[in-house]
């Protein structure tokens, strides 16, 4: 599986252009030709049509609620709102500095714990998935393939003994927990990605290198990473969704706190406390979500990369 | 492949004790970060064993470690960790990088050994001690005074007490429903929008909701469901739906034993964008000459489908559908978030949840969480298996 264009053009050749006879199409030609077929059938337009109003009108009635006013959201749905728009920020603002809900201080929490949560692991996987393709040593691909099988160890497995560690040095209830636990956890399926870009990486370039008499570390900073800027960027979009939308790890390691919990958690709680508390919910899921859709909108082409190459985490 | 940093050195296969007879003197940064990395490996089971003992020595950490109060606290020691973390493994390199003779165990260990470090501590010791706990009753294992074995008690009880069994059935509907539903409309809509005109657009549609925390997702889906009591005015969409098609408000997440389905189409919803998004990438890259030879023959339409593009696809529909049936199997945010599993939704993810931590049996929790892992497992052999085959085929 691999990216690729959808119409890769095709360069018109010399003899393509000659004037004898009905030229022959280029594949670009015939697939356009062949979109324009498809583009004809009303039932085909009509269904993908219909699917991505369904796709959309969940999330699109939640954000019409977030800013229409406490009393007009439990009198009336939100699809009134169309013939009686109304517009308040209020809901934003009661979620993000109410005291009962202070999201503004749970919004810091998750930045806090995202940023460490996503540089930790990279940093950690782009040396360990270096040294796996590039560095010979005894033991290597016995070594990768156990850090490969990592990958399906589920979270649950690991939640509990870790906790324990944690409480044992003193360190539960702090950042520290959620930071290494998300950087632990990430660091299989990183690992086996970043060495799957370094292997695609032409051995003559290192070897090149070498000769010239360059060590690991100049190779690894000097020649590689430049090229796997895109990798790099693929699982930060990952990682980062990840971290930003985690709930069973915060949960079980950060509480309930507002010195520590993220969004999530609070969110959640929510959910369960004030279930009917529409004008808090809708605005507080937008505050969540906000962050998310937009690091996926502009890494949306990275994520995809990173999905193709294998990248998904459980 | 040179053994050492230093061209100049021949044998690549000199050991340790040869490196001092060496003439180009050992680095002794070099060898540094070596023992600093093997003291890091025992201080990790150091730590470890003295868990397990419950004699780990009280440490007090200096407070702006791990108090964080307030935003700026948090923000500064944010800082301070990436700027620690960066510096640290910048040293470890910096001094692994010398111009003197460096030993290939050293540079080997300096850039594996965090991450082996790492996952020692937080997933494999975790691992063998949650496999250990569900042998054991409610306390911890490894707790002298209060541990008691139990052999399979823990799997028998999950695999014969009535509610336990709901939650395995329910588990079981998921990890059937979801990937069906999921790939068959993924695969839908990525053959319908197949180089259409706006095709990004009508992919980041369905797409998005990817992006979206599924707590997030569980309350846009909860206010769809919402019920209000027929008298008064729905705010929830279907079921201001269902009366004005004249039919009674129905209470979509309570009613036994629909409300299952109705989380399952939230997974659904989340899914399916993934789905589509690796099929519509396998359909492009079918070979143009396949499509092209196929069309010659007189083939289109539904058998084009059939016979051209389902083939060509297969293999990414395979991990399309093992990855969600996977992401699905560890399903724990939605049912905790619209139910918390309550009215017969539990799977086992959350059920996990709800007694690890709710009801602080250990036991049972690590009987639930081994068996998440061992569901995992013939479904990961599998993949493996159907991928080297079509690797092989390639």
């Amino acid at each position: 599986m691999t990216t690729s264009n959808p119409g890769i053009p095709v360069e018109p050749s010399v003899e393509q252009k000659r004037p004898s006879g009905p030229r022959k199409l280029t594949k670009a030609e015939i697939r356009a030709s062949e979109a324009k077929t498809r583009l004809t059938s009303p039932w085909a337009t009509g269904i993908a049509i219909i699917m991505a109003i369904l796709w959309t009108i969940p999330t699109f009635g939640l954000l019409i609620t977030s800013i229409r006013p406490q009393a007009s959201i439990q009198q009336s749905g939100w699809w009134t709102w169309f013939t009686n728009p109304e517009f308040t920020l209020q809901n934003y603002e009661t979620v993000l500095t109410g005291s009962s809900t202070a999201f503004g201080t749970y919004f810091v929490n998750t930045l806090v714990i995202t940023i460490p949560a996503v540089v930790i692991p990279i940093t950690i996987a782009l040396l360990a998935a270096y040294a796996f393709a590039w560095i010979e040593f005894r033991g290597r691909d016995l070594l990768f393939v156990a850090v490969f099988a990592l990958q399906i160890v589920p979270l649950q497995v690991t939640l509990i003994p870790l906790l324990s560690i944690y409480v044992d040095v003193g360190l539960a209830g702090s950042f520290w927990t959620v930071w290494l636990s998300h950087s632990i956890f990430a660091l299989p399926l990183a690992i086996f990605m970043f060495h799957n870009f370094m292997k695609d990486i032409p051995r003559s370039l290192v070897e090149a290198a070498r000769v010239d008499g360059a060590g690991h570390v100049r190779i690894f900073f000097r020649v590689l990473l430049p090229l796997l800027v895109p990798a790099v960027a693929a699982f930060t979009v990952f990682q980062f969704l990840w971290v930003w939308n985690d709930l069973l790890v915060a949960l079980t390691f950060a509480g309930g706190t507002p010195n520590v919990a993220p969004l999530t958690v609070r969110l959640a709680e929510l959910s369960g406390s004030r279930g009917q508390d529409w004008h808090l919910l809708s605005a507080g899921a937008f505050v969540a979500l906000i962050v998310p859709v937009l690091i996926f909108l502009f890494g949306q082409r990275y994520f995809v990369r990173g999905l193709l190459a294998g990248g998904v985490k459980g | 492949m040179s053994d050492t940093q230093t061209p100049e050195k021949a044998d690549a296969s000199a050991s340790d004790a040869t490196a001092g007879k060496h003439k180009n003197p050992v680095s002794y940064g070099a060898l540094a970060v070596g023992f600093f990395m093997i003291l890091v490996f025992a201080g990790i089971v150091g730590l470890v064993a003295a868990s397990f003992f419950d004699a780990v020595p009280e440490i007090t950490w200096p407070s702006f470690l791990v108090e964080s109060d307030t935003a700026v606290r948090k923000l500064g020691l944010m800082v301070f960790v990436v700027l620690l973390f960066v510096g640290v493994m910048a040293l470890l390199l910096f001094m692994v990088d010398s111009r003197k003779r460096v030993p290939n165990w050293t540079v080997a260990i300096a850039f594996v050994g965090p991450a082996l470090a790492a996952l020692l501590l937080g997933l494999i010791w975790p691992g063998i001690s949650t496999l250990i706990q569900s042998f054991y009753g409610r306390s911890p294992w490894y707790d002298p005074e209060r541990s008691e074995f139990v052999g399979m008690a823990n799997f028998s009880t999950l695999f014969t007490t009535p509610e336990f069994q709901v939650v395995l059935r329910n588990t079981l509907i998921w990890v059937i429903l979801v990937p069906l539903v999921a790939v068959g409309l993924g695969l839908l809509y990525a053959v319908l929008i197949d180089r259409t005109r706006g095709e990004a657009i009508s992919k980041g549609l369905i797409f998005l909701p990817m992006a979206i925390s599924l707590v997030g997702a569980s309350i846009i889906w909860r206010f769809v469901y919402e019920y209000r009591a027929p008298a008064r005015p729905q705010i929830g969409l279907l079921n201001q739906l269902l009366v004005w098609l004249g039919l009674e408000p129905y209470q979509f997440i309570l009613n036994v034993p629909w409300n299952t389905t109705f989380l399952i189409v939230v997974m659904v919803w989340i899914q399916t964008g993934f789905a589509m998004t690796i099929i519509s990438a396998a359909i492009k890259a079918i070979p143009d000459d396949i499509v092209e030879a196929a069309r010659l023959d007189g083939v289109s339409g539904l058998r084009m489908f059939r016979y051209v593009t389902i083939p060509s696809i297969r293999p990414a529909l395979l991990v399309v559908w093992v990855t969600i049936t996977m992401t699905t199997l560890k399903v724990f945010d939605i049912v905790r978030t619209m139910t918390g599993g309550n009215f017969q939704t539990s799977v086992v993810a959350n059920e996990f949840y709800t007694q690890s931590f709710r009801q602080f049996d250990f036991g049972l929790g690590a009987a639930l969480a081994v068996l998440l892992f061992v569901i995992v497992i013939p479904v990961v052999v599998y993949q493996v298996r159907q991928l080297r085959i079509s690797e092989e085929i390639r």
